[in-house]
């Protein structure tokens, strides 16, 4: 039998306690995806032998990110019992002068630092002459919810999990909640699903838990084919902790008997790390039978697909994880009916998941409390592009665009201007930059022809061919069309066919209405949301940018220039 | 059995997790091999009670499983749209007048596959390429030609 839950907390306290105010200091370097590709690995390994070669004794955790991700490689150092200061763009050169100065000589570098973290509990005077972190316009925006760990604890130590908080909700779910009280507290919360059609989550687990069946599942969609969106990867990668103890909760809301979490082949850092989280979670007795001493029993698995976009649409996920070729279903009937190998099944996206525990302990009035309408809580938005901040950010809902992309972000690179930001996806839409007084909310932005979808933002500036651009969406529908059914197999095609010859400046008048009618069609006659909204990325940049379209068919010409230049897609499309 | 089907087997009775299918069973003989030899396509229907017809329907359909040896390395480039914004048709091109390729594929002395990528998940250190499976971000088409340089000056590490 494992130890209760009050002496795993308390190991848990004795060892964060260690690691912040113990003898050594803490030094933390961010290794997502993001930060690999910045070279955030070799930073680390860096750090471990200059310590070495120095004779330096430090604590160093291979950590997730703070979503800053213009200034990755990332590090902080944190003195025993001081505050955490984090130096941006570090390289090999750097490292050794941190190293000697900070950690060795506990005087921190104040000409490199990107700023502090005040440490709650620490009574430190803050360094001098380095700025506070969180007045950085990154971070202003934020209300961390999903993602308050993130950065802050080692993906691979369920310890620090639990340290900060970790499997309270769970804990006072089975002990002072009943299932249907814990699905009361999402209901109160007003969440809406955060993988696209932002359905209300409440509603979704109350078909489940309806459902008097003994054998259901609870699927986490962790597909995240979106290009420009790396959030759900980036919660397995950062706190898997919080997913693992969301997809528990929702297993004793809906009476669910095991859950499923789905995650693309390939992706090593989040599939390894969300693996540790399950395994850590079984061994203190979070996860298989009689959890934490209740009569609640539940397991979890993770299940990995092949490179397929539409693997991510609900009915596919269940396909592929079968074993099939991942091609959405029919339905009715639905998942909480006919789901997983036939069993009453309720899916849901990663950040609609990791949100469950701060509401379970928080309550759902607390949720609701922040937002905008009914878009209620934040908004977990990826922000690329040419823009000053690229990164990650968790914003409240009802939050202005303007203040999204000109504050949080810092406005486009090299003194460009912003021409549009595509949304939501490339099935989302684009957004023209007279928009940007717009506020984040699923109503509104889908009224303008977009989508917050899953969070991702991408700007771009004028140099930027609408043209060219939405050929590249419509070529990446193209490819990952699964093939199904007819109207989206074959209208994909057609669009990137016509696509294709507007940017050869090639195209006729005729050429638009001819894409507006295969819209038609697709939205009418597809299978999936695909299909069905395919067509979003071509009406939404006529929309705003009919002009420019005129001016390849027209007059002849790219105004950027964009489209005299080499192009290149995969060598043959899929199927 | 001769080393390949031992390996084959070994790949697909390996497989620790509780849900064990074709797909998955595909996964496993990718991970150890590097692609799906006619072989494994008989081994994984047998093992699954499925025809060969079945596993070769979901083999075809993911594009991360291909079907002859790999080459030594392999160099993937994202095409998503926030590289795309950034300059990645500029890197496709000197990435692949590095490999002597016109397209997407293996060069002829199998030295080098080159992978068009939806989008590596790096997003935000647009563009972004990976060597032999590590990221590179806020590459331009000079550090890419460079990075493919440099990895074919590197042996092989076979699959
Ligand atoms: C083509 C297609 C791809 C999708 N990909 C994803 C995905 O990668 N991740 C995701 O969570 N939802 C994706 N969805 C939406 C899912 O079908 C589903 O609505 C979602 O996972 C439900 O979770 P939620 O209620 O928490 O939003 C996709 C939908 C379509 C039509
Ligand atoms: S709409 Fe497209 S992706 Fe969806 S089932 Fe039809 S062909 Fe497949
Ligand atoms: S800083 Fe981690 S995703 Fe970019
Ligand atoms: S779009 Fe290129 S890494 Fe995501």
């Amino acid at each position: 039998m494992a130890s209760s839950f009050l002496e795993i907390g308390l190991e848990a306290g004795r060892r964060w306690q260690k690691l912040t105010a113990g003898d050594r200091p803490w030094i933390r370097v961010g290794t997502a995806l993001c930060g690999e590709a910045a070279g955030a690995f070799e930073v680390a390994a860096a750090v471990e032998s200059e310590l070495a070669s120095q004779g330096v004794s430090a604590e160093v955790s291979r950590v997730g990110c703070l979503g800053l991700c213009f200034a990755e490689p990332l590090l902080d150092v944190q003195l025993p019992g001081g505050h955490r200061v984090f130096y941006g763009n570090v390289d090999p050169t750097s490292v050794a002068e941190i190293v000697s100065a900070h950690v060795g000589d506990g005087a921190p570098v104040t000409a490199m630092a990107l700023g502090y973290l005040a440490q709650e509990g620490s009574d430190a005077p803050v360094p001098d002459g380095i700025p506070d972190l969180d007045q950085h316009p990154m971070r202003v925006w934020e209300n961390r919810i999903a993602l308050k760990n993130a950065g802050n604890i080692d993906p691979m130590d369920i310890h620090q999990y639990v340290a900060n908080g970790g499997y309270q909700a769970l804990h006072k779910a089975l002990t002072d909640l009943d299932p249907q009280k814990t699905l009361d507290e999402v209901k109160a919360s007003g969440l809406r699903g955060r993988g696209g059609a932002a359905f209300p989550t409440a509603t979704k687990w109350s078909f489940l838990a309806g459902n008097p069946a003994t054998e259901k599942y609870v699927l986490c969609n962790c597909e995240e084919g979106d290009p420009g969106a790396f959030n759900d990867k980036n919660i397995l990668e950062s706190d898997p902790g919080t997913l693992v103890e969301g997809v528990i909760i929702a297993g004793y809301a809906t009476g669910a008997s095991k859950g499923y979490i789905f995650i693309r082949h390939g992706h090593n850092g989040p599939i390894d790390r969300c693996r540790a989280a399950v395994d850590q979670a079984r061994e203190l007795g979070f996860l298989g039978e009689n959890i934490m001493g209740s009569d609640f029993s539940y397991e979890i698995e993770i299940a990995l697909t092949g490179d397929s976009y539409v693997a991510g649409e609900e009915s596919a996920l269940m396909e592929a994880i079968e074993g099939k070729r991942a091609m959405p279903r029919f339905r009715p009937p639905f998942p909480a009916q006919f789901g997983l190998f036939g069993k009453p099944t309720n899916i849901n996206n990663v950040k609609t998941l990791a949100y469950i525990p701060e509401i379970v302990s928080k309550g759902g009035e607390w949720f609701a409390g922040i937002g905008h309408d009914t878009s209620t809580g934040t908004v977990i938005l990826c922000l690329t592009g040419p823009l000053k901040y690229t990164g990650m950010v968790e914003v409240p809902l009802g939050i202005n665009l303007k203040d999204v992309i000109y504050e949080a972000a810092g406005g486009m690179r090299d003194g460009k201007t912003l021409k549009l930001l595509q949304t939501g996806g490339p099935l989302g839409g684009v957004l023209g930059a007279d928009n940007i007084d717009l506020v984040l909310d699923f109503e509104i932005l889908r009224d303008a022809g977009a989508i917050v979808g899953a969070g991702g933002i991408i700007a771009a500036d004028e140099t930027a061919c609408i043209v060219d651009l939405t050929r590249s969406l419509i070529a990446f529908c193209q490819y990952e069309s699964c093939g199904k059914c007819f109207p989206c197999r074959m209208g994909m095609s057609h669009l990137l066919e016509v696509l294709e010859r507007i940017c050869d400046l090639e195209g006729t008048p005729d050429d638009l209405t001819l894409m507006r009618s295969v819209g038609e069609n697709m939205q009418a006659g597809s299978l999936c949301g695909h299909g069905q909204l395919g067509f979003n990325p071509v009406s939404s940049a006529l929309r705003y940018f009919g002009p420019e379209f005129d001016a390849h068919i027209i007059d002849r010409t790219c105004p950027t220039g964009t489209c005299l230049t080499p192009r290149f897609s995969p060598a043959e499309s899929r199927r | 059995m001769s080393g390949l089907e031992q390996r084959i087997h070994d790949a697909v009775h390996g497989q620790t997790q509780p849900t064990v299918t074709v797909l998955s069973s595909l996964l496993a003989v990718e991970d150890e091999l590097g692609y799906i030899p006619k072989e494994a396509l008989d081994f994984v229907a047998g093992f699954s009670k499925a025809t060969v017809n079945d596993v070769w329907a979901v083999a075809s359909f993911y594009p991360n499983f291909r079907f002859e040896p790999p080459a030594e390395h392999v160099v993937e480039v994202c095409w998503g749209a926030s590289c795309h914004l950034v300059g990645a048709m500029g890197v496709f091109k000197s990435v692949l007048e590095a490999a002597g390729l016109e397209d997407e594929g293996d060069t002829l002395d199998k030295r080098l596959t080159v992978r068009f990528n939806t989008c590596l998940g790096a997003c935000s250190q647009a563009p972004v390429m990976s060597m032999d499976h590590h990221l590179a971000g806020r590459v331009n088409p000079e550090i890419a030609g460079k990075n493919v340089a440099r990895l074919l000056e590197q042996e092989g590490h076979g699959e």
